[in-house]
């Protein structure tokens, strides 16, 4: 397998006013590093502000980093010029934690994965309508949902529709921000193996973002973790469960419920 | 569908219902009538001003007044003005007319103005374009109404570029059709722009901030991920998920630019409404004041009720809950 994504020492630093009044810098990311094999997942765990989510966005070009680079195939998406950036979008997609909030509420699930349809173009409309149809189907939506505005749906619904959505840009890389922290726990269960499965057909290569080692661990092929904008650990997910060598990955793990903590069965694999 | 228009429409004619009702006590209670000055005119006999109370229905209790009004309202009279000598209605169509000419103008304009201002600031947010226009709105918003309007007049008066009064030229009736538009246009430009300036800092202050909200959240993240070209992410996204609040703020503006211009067309002497309600309520000419408020509460109910229905066009959300119900 050869490297996807690759990511060169990326730091962001955001500006942010402190209550004396002044001006603070933060570093939300301090000299990220990592690579990512084709059709792989990699997990990215760590507490809460340890920079998940602005790493998230750097790698989905919604924030702009302050240095470093992201490698897609050799291309830095960095640097590429915006129109450029533009038609590199699609192939890196992102999912997030509220589905609720991020499906446009005004619209029904046909327009909302009719969407990114029109934005690749080329095909009739009659030719989308069934393309989201078939899209509704492959994540396990019901096709009266269709006409279902995403306030009727439930949390599980949402985030397959999410899903749907994205699919449709047929994208090499999905960026899971938190995606399954807001759903209950079977739904979770459900999600987590639908994405298994469309990994397996689709070859896709995640970025699992979670504060959910126990998850992660299931999900993933490899996991790094973060404190205060850095990696502090890495390694093959079952060892870093296993054998957690940094005090902040053994309180991660601490918080793992004991049941999935051991032995880990990957489902659908 | 029908039962929310239904409902908005019931809601509307019951208010306006109360309003003619609230009118009729006010302009009654209210101390003086028409016939108070004749009655001290020595060169009138008493019998002379009863006779015509008596024939005005002044001397009869009100709730036959009110019916027989209603009764005249459906004769398309809504009273007589003693004034003029004449039904009410048609009195009052022609100056509504010109007074609708002009908030209407207006309402299109500050609406067409401030919509995009405030997406172009709210995509600038803290930057400096975005600052002047914050600044620049802070300070008209400062400006009463009222400075505005003469300022402008002063204005007028010295450069000569605009008419400064009335809604036509003397020889109006003799220019071509395209000669009218212009002369007409050029008398519209002033109270126009005194309206437009008036109302043009809140709205585009609560476009910004409506705007400016949405731009965060994340399916506008979502959908800029896929690949959406800025400006389609503005108006095709943006806007219509910001719209609630400024729909409603577009009813809210028709009575405020309404109101607006019955006192600009005071100021710059517009044949409206306002000079016309002035003189009548100077005079007690009671029923042109109860016509007068009761078509600008008309025109304001007709102003909700468009909102009503734009948000219930706009919002697939409503559409779903009423139609539960
Ligand atoms: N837009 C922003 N402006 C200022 N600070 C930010 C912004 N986004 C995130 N941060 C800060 O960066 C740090 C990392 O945040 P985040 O990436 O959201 O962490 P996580 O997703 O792991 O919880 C936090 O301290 C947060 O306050
Ligand atoms: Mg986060």
């Amino acid at each position: 397998m050869q490297t996807l994504i690759k990511v060169e020492n990326l730091v962001k630093r955001y500006a942010r006013r402190n209550p004396a009044g002044g001006q603070e810098e933060l570093l939300a990311l301090d000299g990220v590093s990592f690579e990512v094999l084709a059709g792989s997942t990699l997990a990215v765990v760590g507490e809460s502000g340890s920079g998940k989510s602005t790493l998230a966005l750097c790698l989905a070009c919604l924030e702009e980093a302050t240095s470093g680079s992201i490698w897609l195939e050799g291309k830095d998406i960095c640097k590429v010029a915006e129109k450029e950036r533009r038609e590199m979008r699609p192939q890196i997609q992102m999912i997030f934690q509220d589905p609720a909030n991020s499906l446009n509420p005004r619209w029904r699930t046909l327009e909302i994965v009719t969407e990114p349809l029109v934005l690749r173009g080329g095909i009739s409309r009659d030719e989308m309508k069934k393309q989201v149809y078939a899209l509704l189907g492959r994540v396990g939506l019901p096709a009266e949902t269709a006409k279902r505005l995403p306030c009727e749906l439930s949390g599980g619904q949402r985030q397959r529709l999410a899903i749907a959505r994205v699919l449709a840009l047929e994208p090499k890389v999905l960026i899971l921000d938190e995606a399954l922290s807001a759903l209950d726990c079977s739904v979770q269960a459900q999600i987590a193996n639908l994405l298994m499965e469309l990994q397996g057909a689709l070859g896709m290569t995640y970025v699992f973002i979670t504060h959910d080692l126990g998850m992660a661990a299931h999900l993933a092929d490899e996991i790094v973790v973060m404190n205060g904008g850095r990696i502090v650990e890495r390694g093959r997910a079952e060892e870093v469960l296993r054998e957690p060598r940094e005090e902040i990955t053994r309180r991660l793990v601490a918080a793992v419920p004991r049941l999935t903590r051991s032995p880990l069965a990957p489902i659908g694999r | 569908m029908m039962r929310y228009f239904l409902r908005r429409l019931g809601h509307a004619f019951l208010l306006i219902f109360g309003v003619s009702i609230l009118a009729f006590l006010f302009t009654t209670l209210a101390p003086g009538n028409y016939f108070d000055e004749m009655r001290l005119n020595p060169q009138i006999a008493p019998e002379t001003v009863a006779a015509l109370r008596a024939q005005y229905q002044l001397d009869r209790p009100l709730v036959v007044r009110y019916a027989s009004w209603v009764n005249s309202l459906i004769h398309g009279e809504m009273g007589f003005s003693f004034a003029y000598n004449s039904p009410v209605a048609p009195l009052l169509l022609v100056r509504a007319r010109n007074t609708l000419l002009l908030t209407v103008t207006a309402t299109v304009l500050a609406w067409g103005i401030a919509l995009p201002a405030g997406v172009w600031s709210a995509e600038r947010v803290g930057r400096l374009p975005d600052r002047l226009i914050s600044w620049g709105t802070a300070a008209l918003l400062v400006i009463p109404d009222l400075a505005l309007a003469l300022g402008l007049l002063v204005l007028a008066v010295r450069t000569g570029w605009f008419p400064t009064g009335g809604m036509a030229s003397v020889d109006f009736e003799d220019f071509s059709l395209l000669h009218k538009l212009r002369d007409l246009a050029l008398h519209l430009a002033l109270p126009i722009l005194a309206l437009v300036l008036s109302a043009l800092p809140l709205l585009v202050r609560h476009v910004r901030a409506a705007v400016a909200e949405v731009l965060g959240a994340p399916f506008m993240l979502a959908a800029q991920g896929h690949g959406i070209p800025r400006r389609t992410l503005l108006y095709r996204y943006a806007l219509p998920a910001a719209a609630n609040p400024l729909i409603s703020l577009f009813g809210f503006s028709i009575g405020a630019l309404l109101s607006g211009s019955l006192l600009i067309e005071v100021v710059m002497s517009w044949p409206g409404l306002g000079p016309f309600l002035l003189e009548a309520i100077l005079s007690r000419d009671l029923y042109v004041v109860i016509g007068g408020v009761l078509f600008s509460t008309v025109f304001l109910v007709t102003g909700n009720f468009l909102a009503d229905m734009l948000l219930y066009w706009a919002d697939p959300r409503i559409r779903t809950k009423s139609g539960a119900r």
